[in-house]
Formats: C-alpha cells, sequence, structure tokens
C-alpha cells in the first residue's frame, strides 16, 4: 500500500492513470497510448534536456493538482511538465490545444521546402505525420522560402539544412554520445543553421545515430540517399556481433540486398538502442546479419503495406514487370539515341574541351553524313 | 516637483567617483544593511513593495523570498544591466553617471541574499560602460566596501563584470544565464526557476539595475517609509526615459503620481510635443508593450486621467491599456506612420528572435514579410487579419516571453489603427508619399478645450 501512495494520479483527456513522480505529461499519456499522446518533434526520451522546443505538445492544464486545482493561464510543453497528483490535463479535447497545434504545425511548414517526392525521409517523417494529423490544406505563406545550401558532413551524412525544423536532438546526441560535439546552432531567429564550424566532418563512431533521430529529412544517409522508396523495402529485425555497439538494428531489405541499416525503433519512433558507423553504414550484406524475423511496424504507416512472404531475404521482389504483365518481358520502345539529331550515340561528349556547341554536333553531323 | 531618489545627486560635479559619491551620502545603506540580518533586509523590501523595474513589475521582496537555500551550495545574485527594449536607456544614465548607487545596491542586496560573488551582466553595444563600473567597483574595494570581511561584519562579496555580444534575448534571465555560463544565449524551459537553480545550477536572483539601485533609498528610508512615496501598488520612484517627438528627450525620475498628460507636457518633464505638432500615439514602456492611440492614453476607457504607474498603464487590460513596462516612454507625433513602426519593432523581433521555439523563430519572421509589403503598398486586405491570426498564434505558446513581446506591438497597432493599415493597403501609392496623419485620433486636448 505504502508503494501505491507514491503514485500520482493524473487524468489525461479523462482517461485517469497512475504514474511515478516526476513523470512528464507527455510520458504519461504514453502510457495511456493511442490518440491521446500529444505529437512530440523535439522531445527524445532518450537524449537528456531534449524537448520543450517544437511545441507541438502543447497541452491545456484545467486543474494543476488537488492541492492546487488553479488552470495554469497558458498552454504548457507536455514534454518537460511534471505531473502532480491530480492533475487534469486536457490535450485533443481541448481547442485552445488543437488550434494552437495547427498554428504550430503551419509555422513548421512555412519555410520546409515541402520536397516530400524526392526526400528520402518521406514515409517515415514525423513532419508528414503531423501535417496530415494536425495540418490545414494548403498555405497562407506567400513569401520565398529560406534556403541553405546542402553539406556533406564527411562520408556517410548529408545535412540539408532547408528541411531542418531546429529540434536540437542532432545535436544532443552529439553532446552525449560523443566524446567531442563539432556542429551545433550557427546564427539565431529564422536564420539559425545547423552548422560544423568551417566545415568539419562529423566524424565519430556514433555520429550516424544523427540521422536516426532527425525528425524530417535534414540528416540524411548518404549510403542510401535516392536508392529507393521506403515503403518499398522491407524493415526486418537482425543482429551481429558487434564490438562497439548492441549490433541490434533494422536491416531495410529489397529483395536480397540490404539497402540500409537503421536503429530498431519503437513505437513512437525512437530507436531502442544507439548502434555504431560500421553496422549502420558499412555491413551491407546479408550475410553480415543474423536475421531474426519482420520488424514492427505501425500498421497505419505506409511501410506496413509491403508485405513478406517467403524466407525473408531469399525471395526477389514479386512485383516484378513479369509477374505483373502476365509473363510479357519489358521491351524498348524506342532509344531516344537512335532518332535524335542532336545527341548522336557516337558523339562523345565528354570528349569535347570545355562547354559543347552547337558547331560540334553540327560537325559531327557532317562527318556521318559522310560516312 | 517630484521626489527624487536615485538621481538626487545625478547633477553633482564628479559623483561618478567615489570621493563626491561618498560625501553626498553614499554607501550609508551598506553601514546601515550589514548591521541588520538578511532576512531583515528582505523583509525591509517586501514592506517597501518595490517591484521590478526590468518590465514584468514583480514584487522584488517576494522574489528575493522564493530563493532556495540549501546547505552547502553557494547563490548568486546577478544585475541584469542587459538593457536592450528599444526606447529604454533609464539603466545606462545610472551606470554611466552614478555607477557606485548600483554598487551599493549589488552590496546590500549581495548581503540579504548571500551572495558572496555577483555579477553584472552588461550588453556588449554598452562598450564604454563596463570600464566605468570597474574602475566602480575598483574604488569601493579599495575604500573597504568590497571584497573579504566587509567592514568586520564577516561578510565576504565580489562583483565581477561580464559584456554579453549583442543579444536581447539575453535580457531574458534564464538566456542571460546561459549566457554568462559561456553557452548559447538560448532561454531554459522553466521550471526550474533560477531561484531553484539557475547560475551553475545554484540558487540564483535576476535583478534589473534600477530595481537593484532602488534597494538603496529603500534600506535608507526604511521600507514603510518608501512605500509611503508613490501610489497603491506602484511605491517609489520610477525612472522613464522619453524619447520620441518630445521637446526634451531624456531620463526622468517620476513618483508615480503624475498623468501622462503632465508628463508629457510639462516643462519638468518632456516638455511637450516637439515642432509643436499633435500627438497621435505612445508606447508607454518599451518596444514591446502594446501601443495606445492619443485619447487612450491620456484617459483610460471609462474616461478617467491615466497616470504613470503599474496600475493605471495597464488599465483596461490589453483591449484598451498597456504597460510600464521597462519605462522606455516612445512618444509619435501626428507625422509617424505606425504601420512603418510597427514594421520596424517587428523587424527588431524577428532579428532578435533566439530561434529556439517554432513560434517565435517563423511567426516573427512571417509577420515582419507581411508588415513590409502592407508599408509598402504591396499588401492585401486579407494580410491584416493574417497578421492577426499569426500574432494569436505566437502569443503565449512560445518558450520565453520574447514570442509575446513581438506579438503584443503588432496586435496592438491593429487593434487602434486598423483603418491605418486599410487605408495603406487601400492607397498603395499614396501611402509611398504620405502618411495616414491623425484620422480618426484627433487630440484629446484639444477636444476638450
Amino acid at each position: 500500500m505504502a508503494e501505491e501512495k507514491k503514485l500520482f494520479k493524473v487524468t489525461i483527456d479523462n482517461i485517469t492513470v497512475e504514474v511515478e513522480p516526476g513523470t512528464t505529461i507527455l510520458n504519461a499519456a504514453r502510457q495511456i497510448g493511442g490518440e491521446v499522446t500529444p505529437p512530440a518533434m523535439c522531445y527524445y526520451s532518450k537524449l537528456k534536456g531534449s524537448g520543450g522546443k517544437c511545441r507541438t505538445c502543447l497541452v491545456e492544464v484545467a486543474a494543476g493538482s488537488t492541492a492546487d486545482p488553479r488552470p495554469m493561464p497558458k498552454l504548457v510543453a507536455s514534454c518537460r511538465t511534471t505531473v502532480m497528483d491530480g492533475m487534469i490535463v486536457k490535450n485533443i479535447t481541448s481547442d485552445r490545444v488543437l488550434e494552437a497545434r495547427e498554428g504550430v504545425v503551419e509555422f513548421l511548414l512555412i519555410n520546409h521546402p515541402l520536397d516530400c517526392p524526392i526526400c528520402d525521409q518521406a514515409g517515415e517523417c514525423d513532419l508528414q505525420d503531423l501535417s496530415y494529423s494536425h495540418g490545414t490544406e494548403g498555405t497562407r505563406f506567400e513569401f520565398q522560402k529560406r534556403t541553405f545550401i546542402k553539406h556533406n558532413l564527411g562520408p556517410y551524412i548529408q545535412l540539408h539544412m532547408t528541411r531542418c525544423i531546429l529540434c536540437y536532438r542532432c545535436v544532443y546526441v552529439a553532446d552525449q554520445l560523443t566524446s567531442k560535439r563539432v556542429h551545433g546552432i550557427l546564427d539565431r531567429g529564422d536564420r539559425a543553421e545547423i552548422a560544423t564550424y568551417i566545415e568539419k566532418a562529423l566524424d565519430n563512431d556514433f555520429i550516424g545515430n544523427v540521422i536516426d533521430v532527425c525528425p524530417v529529412g535534414a540528416l540524411t544517409d548518404r549510403t542510401f540517399r535516392f536508392k529507393n522508396r521506403v515503403w518499398f523495402t522491407k524493415p526486418v529485425k537482425a543482429h551481429r556481433n558487434c564490438s562497439k555497439c548492441c549490433g541490434k538494428v533494422h536491416a531495410w531489405l529489397r529483395g536480397d540486398e540490404i539497402l540500409r541499416v537503421t536503429g530498431r525503433k519503437d513505437q513512437w519512433g525512437e530507436v531502442e538502442d544507439w548502434i555504431c558507423n560500421e553496422c549502420r553504414f558499412e555491413k551491407k550484406n546479408l550475410t553480415d546479419w543474423e536475421i531474426e524475423g519482420p520488424a514492427d511496424i505501425n500498421r497505419h504507416s505506409v511501410i506496413s503495406q509491403g508485405h513478406y512472404s517467403g524466407k525473408i531475404g531469399t525471395t526477389k521482389p514479386t512485383e516484378t514487370f513479369p509477374n505483373i504483365m502476365n509473363g510479357r518481358q519489358p521491351k524498348l520502345l524506342m532509344d531516344i539515341h537512335s532518332v535524335s539529331e542532336v545527341n548522336p550515340p557516337d558523339l562523345n561528349l565528354a570528349a569535347i574541351p570545355g562547354p559543347a556547341h552547337s558547331g560540334d554536333f553540327e560537325e559531327k553531323k557532317e562527318i556521318s553524313d559522310k560516312q | 516637483m517630484g521626489r527624487k531618489l536615485l538621481l538626487e545627486h545625478a547633477g553633482v560635479e564628479g559623483i561618478r567617483y567615489y570621493d563626491a559619491y561618498r560625501k553626498k551620502g553614499g554607501y550609508a545603506s551598506v553601514e546601515k544593511a550589514l548591521k541588520m540580518t538578511p532576512e531583515a533586509i528582505v523583509e525591509e523590501v517586501k514592506k517597501s513593495g518595490l517591484r521590478g523595474r526590468g518590465g514584468a513589475g514583480f514584487p522584488t521582496g517576494l522574489k528575493w523570498s522564493f530563493i532556495a537555500k540549501p546547505e552547502g551550495v553557494p547563490r548568486h545574485l546577478v544585475c541584469n544591466a542587459d538593457e536592450s527594449e528599444p526606447g529604454t536607456f533609464k539603466d545606462r544614465y545610472l551606470m554611466e553617471f552614478i555607477p557606485h548607487l548600483l554598487i551599493e545596491g549589488l552590496i546590500v542586496s549581495s548581503f540579504a541574499l548571500g551572495s558572496n560573488t555577483t555579477y553584472i551582466y552588461i550588453r556588449g553595444e554598452y562598450a564604454w560602460i563596463p570600464d566605468i563600473l570597474e574602475q566602480a567597483i575598483a574604488e569601493a574595494k579599495v575604500n573597504g566596501w568590497l571584497g573579504k570581511n566587509i567592514l568586520g561584519s564577516g561578510f565576504d562579496c565580489e562583483i565581477y563584470v561580464q559584456r554579453g555580444a549583442g543579444a536581447y534575448i539575453c535580457g531574458e534571465e534564464t538566456a542571460l544565464i546561459e549566457s554568462l555560463e559561456g553557452k548559447r544565449g538560448n532561454p531554459r524551459i522553466k521550471p526550474p526557476f533560477p531561484a531553484i537553480k539557475g547560475l551553475w545550477d545554484r540558487p540564483t536572483v535576476v535583478n534589473n539595475v534600477e530595481t537593484l539601485t532602488a534597494i538603496v533609498p529603500v534600506i535608507n528610508l526604511g521600507g514603510e517609509e518608501y512605500a509611503k512615496i508613490g501610489v497603491g501598488r506602484s511605491t517609489g520612484t520610477k525612472l522613464i526615459s522619453a524619447c520620441g517627438n518630445i521637446n526634451k528627450p531624456g531620463v526622468y525620475e517620476i513618483d508615480m503620481t503624475i498623468s501622462v498628460e503632465e508628463f508629457i507636457f510639462s516643462d519638468e518633464y518632456c516638455g511637450g510635443m516637439a515642432n509643436g505638432k499633435k500627438l497621435k500615439a505612445c508606447i508607454p514602456g518599451g518596444s514591446s508593450v502594446p501601443i495606445l492611440p492619443a485619447n487612450l492614453l491620456l484617459k483610460t476607457a471609462k474616461g478617467e486621467t491615466r497616470y504613470m504607474n503599474y496600475e493605471s498603464l495597464s488599465d483596461g487590460g490589453f483591449a484598451t491599456g498597456s504597460m510600464m513596462g521597462s519605462g522606455g516612454f516612445v512618444v509619435l507625433d501626428e507625422d509617424q506612420c505606425v504601420v512603418k513602426h510597427t514594421y520596424t519593432i517587428a523587424r527588431f523581433y524577428r532579428h532578435e528572435s533566439c530561434g529556439q521555439c517554432s513560434p517565435c523563430r517563423e511567426g516573427t519572421g512571417w509577420m515582419e514579410k507581411i508588415l513590409k509589403n502592407i508599408d509598402t503598398g504591396k499588401g492585401k486586405m486579407s494580410d491584416i487579419d493574417l497578421l492577426w491570426d499569426i500574432q494569436g498564434k505566437i502569443e503565449g505558446n512560445t518558450i520565453c516571453p520574447l514570442g509575446d513581446a513581438a506579438a503584443w506591438p503588432v496586435a496592438a497597432a491593429i487593434r487602434h489603427f486598423r483603418d491605418e493599415f486599410e487605408w495603406h493597403v487601400r492607397n498603395p501609392e499614396e501611402c509611398l508619399r504620405r502618411n495616414f496623419g491623425l484620422a480618426h485620433y484627433a487630440d484629446p486636448l484639444e477636444a476638450v478645450a
């Protein structure tokens, strides 16, 4: 009984749950699960000090505690506010919260490029999910978006700052996982950017985890860039004996090919354990891994539309052209080179010194006519 | 003639230096305070009803009583001299001309709070003032007011001056603490409040320069005597830095019983409008507080005279009132354009947003862009409603008050001067050539006459 008394009762959207003192509202809501849980773009339970920045997890506190039942005047960030005994929280039952959240989504999107069709993160992007669930159609922003130049932070990671929502998660990863952080925020306001000091590369055995924590496609895996859409790949649980990390990963397969390796993510999209760069970037052979079985993917996720059949890692993709087209093999309809007058196949563009001019082609054409 | 407590000896020759300051009764409060107990000093400050002069107006004594006192953990007092609010320059005047008054207030306050290491965080743009302060500290030290065992009381105190790098956000107390620790000046998420976990996770009190100098008369006069000056919950004197289209811009000490009308038009203070123009609007407390049109500035919505104090200036809430703020009194005459003015303020807040939380980072930039369009005659009617919507979504949803500070001026400008915005939209070419003028905001003084 004594232990039970220590627990705090907190009511979120009329659902009461008992949690330990010191739990945040967000984590209490995660214990309930479902729609009651506020979305979080910057909070990451494994990173100390994260959260409070994106303001998507704002909730209304209708009663502070049993002892002091006054409501809090402002909406509070649920990821950083700890529960009190008898606290009553309103999340999706509060219009104020939904309105504020809609505003936050709009703010996050005004400078976000919306290049989802070419973004590697599409399909597993937190911002994409958030805009579907809480955003509005269309935009009221009629100005040029702020843009940045893409940077390669070393051989494995690319930074596409234009997409960044400044959640600071990658900064916390570098702070807490690596011995020396070389990247951080430069400048301030809407000109703030994640950057390394004088174009330094990020090289540390665990720096690859910044890709996993990035809620958008700002930090992407260079070994996977433009290789495939995530919903065409099948995530499987795999492990190997690694001297540096736990070695437990999700391997993303297309046929018998491992296209990329990520940390294992739980239902809140957070990795269960950090993995090292060697597992993530260098072990792309099926023989490197022991496959355990399909990964648990939320059935609402676009990724879950890929089906598993046969023994994992041995079957080729079933949706090949002959299978779909009743055994017909693909046929080359037309070779563009054979009919193009400007770009004849025998012309080696690389051999032309300097930029190619129309004269280069005409001269060549004359020669080919003569021949 | 209002009573002067802080600027009483401001005109004395050489008051910047120790000898002249001491001759005028300087450091008497330290002698008095060190014979009292720290608790008694906090009690005196509580009795005095002194309210924070930095903007929020929180009772200082109450703030001091919140400081945690765990065993064996040092406590700190930090003086917030990062005075960056556009229109406010009262702290600069105090530090530049009467630096010993601040040092004296700091010693007393440090003793009351048990802070052996006290910091003055001064904004980077005040490049010459740290030297003045450091000289004052050195003089105080030579004369035994600082250092080990001050006046044989067993109390040690050192004061250090730390320069900022020119960021408005570092005037927010937790951002100031981060900056003082050598980090990027991002506001912290509260709770925990600085009184529990502040500088280097130690209990910390951050107070404005004027608040700390006001401690000197509080101790000299005694809390109850100090509370008799002023009116209601606005006790003591307040420095107002007046600027804009007035005859005599400058720093004035008022005892909070005079009316706004008297403050603007009497020769003792602002000396009336410059060049015989008419009063159009005024920001009574620094750029972040709501702007008020002339009719609401001189009289409240109920028709009562508006006085220069915390309660009267905020009478009517944000619908028809404003705030005392930090005392940056900016007066606009009939030739000023409220749209351009609002754009300038929005540009400032966009530039100074730290970029940590999304509503402020993205919202301030968006508001600036829309206001620029309206100002240059490219705006649409729907932009005004959009602005109103954006400011509503920033206000109250950010980590620190900078989001509110950016939203309030825009909200107030639309609330009171919507027809001027609409005129800009309707007359895209004319608005580049001339200003809207007074229109519906006829001079209330004239109306009375």
